[in-house]
């Protein structure tokens, strides 16, 4: 188990080290800066003031010695200052983790507390008209884009109650609070429900057909052992794997949800910075993306090892 | 200095006092809650180029003279005194002298000097130690020598030449005066003022706030105690967070034609005004590569265009066809009716322009058979976009197939700079109602917005002459033929003027939105809630 553990960390670190290669390489390959977007709008001007910009930023050093001076402050926990606001890029970023990380932690919850009991139901029910009522919900949440289910349910709010849930830094009642995440993290835990409970289902359906639940049946398990006891602790394994997958796939979702319900997370922040070509903002914040998606897929991996014997002792 | 200009800033100011003594019928209190359309780059005014940086910061400052916040059209008739008491022309024509008030602090207890204006102005002009990142109308300072000062409430700029339209520049919401002891890059995040309102704070993409200055000069002024602008680019929650109440007024010249509907039907209380904003749209031509470098190719495009279609699909007709300055009545330079139909393309019979177009390719050595195939370059950005959209239908009626190729904004510039385009759909925003801003920015040779390189020494001459000029009746007869000549020149193409919305509750007071810029109104000293 330790060589698996050792193993996955140095693999771990070396992923890190490719990302950060990319995400610096590919900003710097797309077309156009900071500078070229802050002197668009004043249109021709001095080349040398633009020169001198760039300079300032560091934009004009060699893009080796651009990275290296990068990782080399990320080492020191020294992320720079944002090109935009001025301000050290740490003090941009940190204040709207806990934003994004309640709104995808929101969402993974109603992802899996109403994914795998549905999943389960389903499947337990197979082709009962509430199997088929099940998978029309979740195709429908595999088929909705979570921008259009957002703002459906601004609609609905506006026209229903004459208020909408947008976020508010102060919120005045618990309720309020609640509503200001609760609503987006459904509407963009929706799609990751129906994944659950689809999931769920079709591995509760070949888990069910096993011998070993025949046997727990004929030794007079009741139904509720057997479906959530013996079935589903088996059943659970690949509903983990495409939970971690998931919430390496929420920040694409929780960009247009944030957009939409004006959360200002870092999901859409990175949009605007990588608008701005921010590079110390979007680079640093892809980095941290990164560090998220590849602890959530280490921790996965450990749960599996955890969760399946076969796994550690055949490593 | 001539007796009657001190008169008329006499009246002025007493015109001044009586308007403020009329908002003083206001109620004090309460916070005025804006939704903004994006982040502003930085809160520094002279460093920015869009209004997205003037709605929220221009509260915080005051400028030497002040277009008058509640008349919709700006002129030099309607400039108010702000920081200056008033002003005087020396008898040349060559010398603007301000008194200063002596009664105002910067927000951080600091005093008002003459010094403060002289560190303004030279900035501005690239004369002083201390510069900004970027510097967008430097050029609108070209023909002032320098600034003096007389003490510490005196200020005068010396001119080459005469030049009028210098105070409509100055009155712009584009020209605070910012505070001699604070650096540009101070200024860029946490800017200082003299104005009605104080910086609080600035959290990009999402809010900017603004307190109540207890100390601003105009006593019994401001009556809110905030602005609070809260960041939502996605236009649709924004809509909706006004009519559910969340905000007390949209974003100034924001909401579409369309929209506004939206915003009537959901919301019957709320007031919306529509007014033109001085944003032209037009088409930039690469004239120095084939096709366009054709004159004749150059004349058809123009003839094809049917500006009436592009302003009912796009605004439901409520838009205005002119030249290159707003059309009357919001516009005070337009040229007459009859002149401008008398402008190839200008003319009704849209079938007869393009009839002569298709004669104009057949000539270039295109026709029905041999089409040109080019493509049309704009932003990524739904005003840009549809535009696009409706003028490559239209240039298929001229045996011309083009492609929409969409740029994103990082692009645009460095694009166009490298003149990798044949054409291009253009959005051109004028701070002020003034020639001398619209020609010398866009169409003089080497200048900075000057995005064809179009250069005509002849009409720059012209360019020179109206800006000299002080008669006003004169001046807009040079300003209506060098009008006329850009648009014959087909230097950029204007399809339209466009019209854009505002909405605020009905308890909101003394909002006026300006109807010849959309940069100068949003001081909002006097602006009060009737709740």
């Amino acid at each position: 188990m330790f060589a698996y553990i050792v193993r996955r960390l140095f693999l771990m670190l070396v992923t890190l080290f490719g990302i950060s290669v990319i995400i610096f390489v590919l900003l710097r390959v797309v077309p156009g800066n900071i500078v070229d977007i802050l002197f668009d709008a004043a249109g021709f001007v001095d080349p040398a003031d633009k020169a001198n910009l760039e300079k300032e930023l560091g934009l004009s050093q060699p893009i080796v010695l651009q990275y290296l001076h990068w990782i080399g402050g990320l080492l020191r926990g020294d992320l720079g200052y944002s090109y935009v606001s001025e301000k050290p890029a740490l003090e941009e970023i940190l204040p709207r983790i806990p934003i994004t990380a309640r709104l995808a932690g929101l969402a993974l919850l109603f992802s899996a507390s109403i994914g795998i009991p549905l999943g389960v139901i389903s499947a337990v029910h197979q082709g009962s008209r509430l199997d088929y009522a099940l998978r029309v919900v979740s195709l429908s949440g595999l088929s909705l884009p979570s921008f259009w289910l957002g703002l459906l349910i601004l609609m609905a709010s506006v026209s229903m109650f004459g208020t909408m849930p947008i976020y508010n830094p102060n919120p005045r009642t618990w309720l309020e609070a609640l509503s200001i995440y609760a609503v987006p993290a459904m509407a963009v835990g929706f799609r990751s429900a129906a994944l659950t409970m689809r999931i769920t289902r079709s591995s509760m359906l070949e888990i069910l057909r096993q011998d070993y639940i025949r046997t727990a049946r004929a030794k007079g398990a009741s139904e509720a052992s057997v479906n959530y006891h013996h079935a589903l602790k088996n059943a659970v394994l690949p509903v983990i794997t495409v939970i971690g997958i998931e919430a390496a796939f929420l920040i694409g979702g929780l960009i247009v949800t944030e957009t939409v319900f004006n959360i200002p997370g870092i999901a859409r922040f990175l949009v605007e910075a990588l608008r701005w070509r921010d590079y110390p903002i979007v680079q640093n914040l892809v980095m941290f993306i990164a560090v998220v998606v590849v602890v959530v897929n280490f921790t996965v991996d450990m749960l599996y090892a955890a969760i399946d014997p076969r796994i550690r002792f055949g490593d | 200095m001539r007796s009657v200009q001190a008169l008329a800033v006499v009246l002025l100011s007493v015109l001044a006092i009586g308007d403020a003594s009329a908002a003083g019928e206001g109620k004090s209190g309460g916070i005025f809650r804006i939704y903004h359309r994006d982040s502003p780059g930085s809160a520094s005014i002279h460093e920015g180029a869009t209004y997205s940086l003037n709605v929220p910061f221009m509260p915080i400052f005051s400028n030497l003279v002040i277009f008058d916040q509640h008349i919709a059209q700006n002129s030099t008739d309607t400039i108010r005194p702000e920081l200056a008491e008033s002003w005087a022309w020396s008898a040349d024509n060559k010398t603007l002298t301000f008194k200063l008030r002596k009664d105002v602090k910067w927000h951080d207890g600091k005093p008002f000097t003459s010094a403060d204006v002289k560190c303004t102005f030279d900035m501005l002009m690239g004369k002083s130690q201390q510069k900004f990142r970027q510097n967008p109308r430097k050029s609108w300072y070209d023909q002032v020598n320098d600034v003096t000062v007389n003490g510490d409430y005196e200020a005068s700029f010396n001119l080459k030449r005469p030049q009028p339209a210098l105070l409509s520049l100055l009155a712009s919401g584009y020209t605070p005066v910012y505070p001699c002891h604070v650096s540009p890059a101070e200024m860029r995040t946490k800017p200082v003022g003299t104005g009605p309102f104080k910086f609080v704070e600035f959290k990009a993409n999402e809010s900017i706030k603004l307190v109540k200055n207890p100390d601003y000069f105009k006593k019994g002024l401001p009556y809110l105690d905030g602005i609070e602008f809260t960041i939502i680019p996605n236009r649709s929650t924004a809509i909706l967070g006004f009519v559910s109440g969340k905000f007390d007024m949209t974003f100034p010249t924001e909401v579409s034609i369309p929209l506004l509907k939206d915003v009537k039907s959901q919301d019957p209380k709320a007031i919306c005004v529509v007014e033109p904003n001085n944003v032209s749209t037009n088409i930039i031509v690469n004239s120095s590569a084939a096709p366009f470098d054709n004159l004749d190719v150059r004349r058809a495009l123009a003839l094809a265009l049917d500006r009436k279609a592009f302003i009912q699909i796009m605004f439901e007709g409520q838009g205005d066809i002119g030249g290159t300055m707003e059309p009357a009545p919001a516009g005070q330079w337009a040229m007459p009716k009859e002149m401008l139909e008398s402008i190839p393309g200008y003319g009704p019979d849209v079938n007869a322009n393009r009839e002569e177009a298709r004669k104009l390719m057949q000539k270039a050595g295109f026709g029905p058979d041999k089409h040109l195939a080019i493509k049309v370059s704009t932003r990524n950005i739904a005003v840009y976009r549809d535009p696009a959209i409706i003028l490559i239908d239209q240039l298929k009626s001229i045996y011309i197939d083009a492609e929409l190729d969409v740029v994103d904004t990082a692009q645009w510039f460095p694009k166009v700079a490298r003149k990798d385009y044949t054409l291009g759909l253009n959005l051109t925003g004028n701070a002020v109602d003034d020639p001398d801003q619209s020609f010398y920015e866009n169409y003089a040779c080497g200048s900075e917005r000057n995005y064809t390189n179009y250069c005509n020494k002849d009409i720059e001459k012209l360019f020179d002459q109206q800006s000299e000029e002080t008669d006003l009746n004169k001046r807009k007869k040079l300003v209506w033929e060098i009008d006329k000549k850009l648009q014959e020149d087909v230097a950029r193409p204007i399809i339209f003027h466009g019209r854009t919305g505002t909405c605020w509750q009905p308890y909101v007071k003394n909002i006026t939105v300006m109807s010849n810029s959309s940069y100068n109104g949003y001081r909002y000293e006097d602006v009060w809630l009737d709740k």
